[in-house]
């Protein structure tokens, strides 16, 4: 008889516990993965952002417009190729729980993304009408809209309803760049603002585009001497740093998420070990036979390691597999809520390393029991 | 005949080492699960704790946020002058026409957050009676003073008493902090409106509060502040407004709550199952036993369901212990919905912890029903001749 026909038969004779124990490490580990994945998604998101395009804000905060009349000066600032401009809309699409981004861009701005993917029939047609929305597929999908459908959205920041024709959709050409938002011209906001405040001028951000990125922190230096006194001083960042600022707006959420996943893996090694130490408990009769038929210590606790490796491995198998297929193949995001959730082989390696853990612990107490058995007792004791 | 509970207290206690493991599966759970609701709780409250329910709270129609309305120096005058607004004792309407705007600044950990900048008119502090100054003084009206929300100090750079806050071209000294019970309002730096207003959004006010007279006339206040010609703007309970302005993040971090935990829990069940399964299989004598003595199945099947239920509570127990020290812990984000930085504590509540037990005693349940369902439908011959 073979060491793994022993293993195999050990798995076998309580078959429930085996599969439950494997069941319950691998939904232990699939969380594990899940919270670290999120969390790391989260920390990540500046690598969206380029670092070849500088966003300039307002000093005063994102909420704050600039001038449009700085866009001259900008175009002209050495270093820098294109100058774009956006706006927040802050536009409700029939109920404010189906929130999603909608901003007005100016025509530069696709120039600026190559990763806003549009074929060039849907690009003439959003740039050949007024009130033409471009639309995320995401976002197409979640409605079921249809390009050349019209929508309204309810105002929040400039009142009243405003309609849209949806003349085309968007790819991310990048994994993790959002497909959910809703684009239109700045122009039609102009047009608003002028018919609601008297006033148009005023735009939420530039995006400029940078020649050479290793000099973007010294042109974003320079913007922000220029405006430094004046009535809207600036804040000039690459976008990589405009994202990582949004990410720190979440506070220590991070730090919570984090000690759950701990709690998480504690809660389980605590399971395993246990079941694995009854499952011993159970065979000391039988490891007192092995004994005395003439398997050393060494090869009792083979047996014993070996099992454990079994079930952590296959509990490993379904955490981590299960993780990798809902995130990795699957592209599951949420609803678009955090895109680009992606399982990392760092993250993949620690899952791992918990469970070669767990079945070291659980491992290491029936090991060291039957190490210090005595065969006479061991054939007295009845479980 | 019942099986005397105590007997599953001895069963219990004869194997502590697989029971304290179980319980403590259990008590994880419990953990976090009532950790995470207490922070979706304390959020929640703090928000909701910011309105009060004969106040009123004005906004220009279709805004969604203080942030993104705006109310003219006309129609704050047109508002005021309306009908069924209550009075201090010298006869002024208690209304405060607000400046209300979120401003970049670094957290003292370097990250960065947008902090709410409120500013007020004179009768802000009879409308909003919770606020009161704890340390230094109120700001004066007309000088740049600015007093600081306890929930914001010290997790906030520069918001200590003599420090400076900049906000645009001017300096504005931090002469007080104040507490608002715990509301939104202390995570809020207030100034003179009047003062501030030039500074940020030039001459607009974004929201106009003010108490009622009577609470009960809401709905004609609204209908005849809504209907006036002059005003294009909605009107709220203020207590209805704050509510509302916490719903979806409250609502995610309920829903995370529930989703983390309920996958935990079936790992927990299973780990139960395993443990009772092990209790049963140890015992097939005594059950074989029981049985002989005249104990029905039914009452050896209630046995094992309340021994079961029983471990878990046990860990239940444990899990509302050990969650109870994060009570009160101070934690910040930013409210996507006022876009500004919210200071709240983790606020555990009875009803908090009783569903913690409930839910440990449902997971005890489940995890007892297959094990004692073997247990009850064990034949006695072959049970009493197991070795």
């Amino acid at each position: 008889m073979t060491r793994a026909t022993l293993v195999r038969a050990n798995l076998r004779r309580r078959l429930r516990r085996t599969i439950l124990t494997v069941l319950g490490l691998g939904i232990a580990l699939f969380l594990f993965v899940t919270l670290r994945t999120f969390l790391h998604t989260l920390q990540t998101v500046g690598d969206v952002g380029s670092e070849s395009r500088l966003i300039v804000s307002n000093r005063l905060g994102i909420v704050f417009p600039l001038p449009l009349a700085y866009r001259a000066r900008l175009a002209a600032q050495e270093g820098v190729h294109t100058v774009s401009y956006a706006s927040w809309f802050g536009g409700i699409y029939q109920d404010p729980r189906n929130f999603f981004a909608n901003y007005a861009v100016d025509e530069g701005y696709l120039s600026l993304y190559p990763e806003i993917v549009v074929s060039d029939e849907h690009r003439a047609a959003f740039m050949a009408d007024r009130t033409g929305a471009l639309v995320g597929i995401r976002l197409m999908e979640r409605f079921g809209w249809t390009v050349g459908q019209t929508i309204t959205l309810q105002g929040t920041i400039y009142p009243g309803e405003h309609r849209f024709t949806i003349r085309g959709v968007y790819q991310a050409g990048r994994r993790g760049f959002d497909e959910s938002s809703l684009l239109f011209h700045h122009r039609y906001l102009d047009e608003i603002m002028r018919a609601q405040m008297g006033g148009e001028g005023f735009v939420g951000w530039y995006v400029l585009g940078v020649s050479d990125p290793d000099r973007a922190p010294q042109i974003a230096q320079a913007i922000d001497a220029t405006y430094e006194n004046s009535a809207s001083p600036t804040r000039s960042q690459t976008e990589k740093a405009f994202n990582l600022a949004f990410v720190g707006m979440y506070g220590n959420i991070g730090f919570f998420l984090n000690a759950i996943g701990m709690a998480v893996v504690f809660a389980i090694l605590m399971v395993s070990a246990n079941t694995m130490a009854m499952s011993a408990r159970e065979r000391f009769g039988e490891i007192a036979v092995l004994k005395t038929l003439g398997f050393t210590d060494g090869a009792v606790l083979r047996l014993v390691v070996a099992e454990s490796l079994v079930i952590a491995g296959l509990g490993l198998a379904l955490g981590l597999g299960g993780a990798l297929l809902l995130f990795n193949f699957a592209e599951f995001d949420l609803g678009g809520f955090v895109p680009g959730l992606a399982v990392t082989p760092g993250v993949a390696l620690m899952a791992a390393a918990i469970a070669l853990l767990i079945a070291a612990v659980s491992a290491a107490v029936p090991a060291w029991q039957s190490a210090r058995l005595k065969v006479v007792d061991a054939l007295r004791y009845v479980a | 005949m019942k099986i005397p509970i105590i007997y599953n207290i001895r069963s219990l206690l004869r194997r502590p080492a697989t029971s304290l493991a179980t319980a403590l599966g259990v008590a994880f759970v419990v953990l976090t699960f009532i950790g995470m609701l207490a922070l979706a709780n304390g959020f929640r409250s703090a928000m909701v704790s910011t309105g009060r329910q004969d106040n009123v709270i004005v906004l220009r129609k279709g805004a969604d946020a203080e942030i993104s309305s705006g109310i003219t120096r006309e129609s704050a005058a047109v508002i005021r002058s309306m009908p069924g607004i209550a009075r201090l004792p010298d006869g002024r309407p208690m209304v405060t026409a607000d400046v209300y705007v979120v401003v970049a600044k670094p957290r003292v950990d370097g990250t960065e957050t947008h902090m709410p900048v409120r500013g007020v008119g004179p009768e802000a502090f009879a409308v909003r009676d919770a606020v009161h100054i704890v340390a230094g003084r109120a700001f004066e009206p007309g000088r740049a003073e600015v007093i600081v929300g306890k929930g914001l100090v010290g997790r906030m750079a520069n918001t200590q008493i003599g420090d400076k806050l900049r906000f645009g071209q001017q300096d504005f000294t931090v002469v007080g902090h104040f507490e608002a019970d715990g509301s939104a309002f202390e995570s809020e730096v207030w100034g003179d409106a009047e003062t501030l207003m030039p500074v940020f959004r030039g001459p607009v006010y974004q929201t106009v509060a003010l108490r009622l007279e009577d609470p009960t006339s809401f709905d004609a206040f609204k209908a005849r502040v809504e209907g006036d010609p002059r005003l294009q703007v909605q009107v709220k309970r203020e207590s209805d407004f704050y509510a509302e302005q916490s719903s979806f993040l409250g609502t995610l971090l309920r829903v995370i709550a529930y989703l983390v935990t309920g996958v935990m829990a079936v790992g927990a069940v299973f780990g139960a199952i395993n443990t009772m399964d092990a209790m049963v299989a140890g015992r097939t004598r005594e059950i074989a036993l029981l049985q002989t003595l005249g104990f029905r199945r039914r009452s050896i099947l209630a046995s094992f369901l309340l021994e079961a239920v029983f471990l878990a509570l046990a860990g239940g127990v444990l899990g509302c212990l050990l969650a109870l020290p994060i009570n009160g812990i101070q934690t910040s984000t930013t409210n996507w919905q006022s876009f500004g930085e919210l200071a709240f504590a983790f606020r555990i509540t009875p009803g908090i912890l009783l569903q913690g037990l409930v839910f440990a005693a449902i997971m005890g349940f489940i995890g007892g029903l297959l094990p004692a369902r073997r247990a009850a439908k064990m034949v006695v011959a072959v049970g009493l001749r197991r070795e």
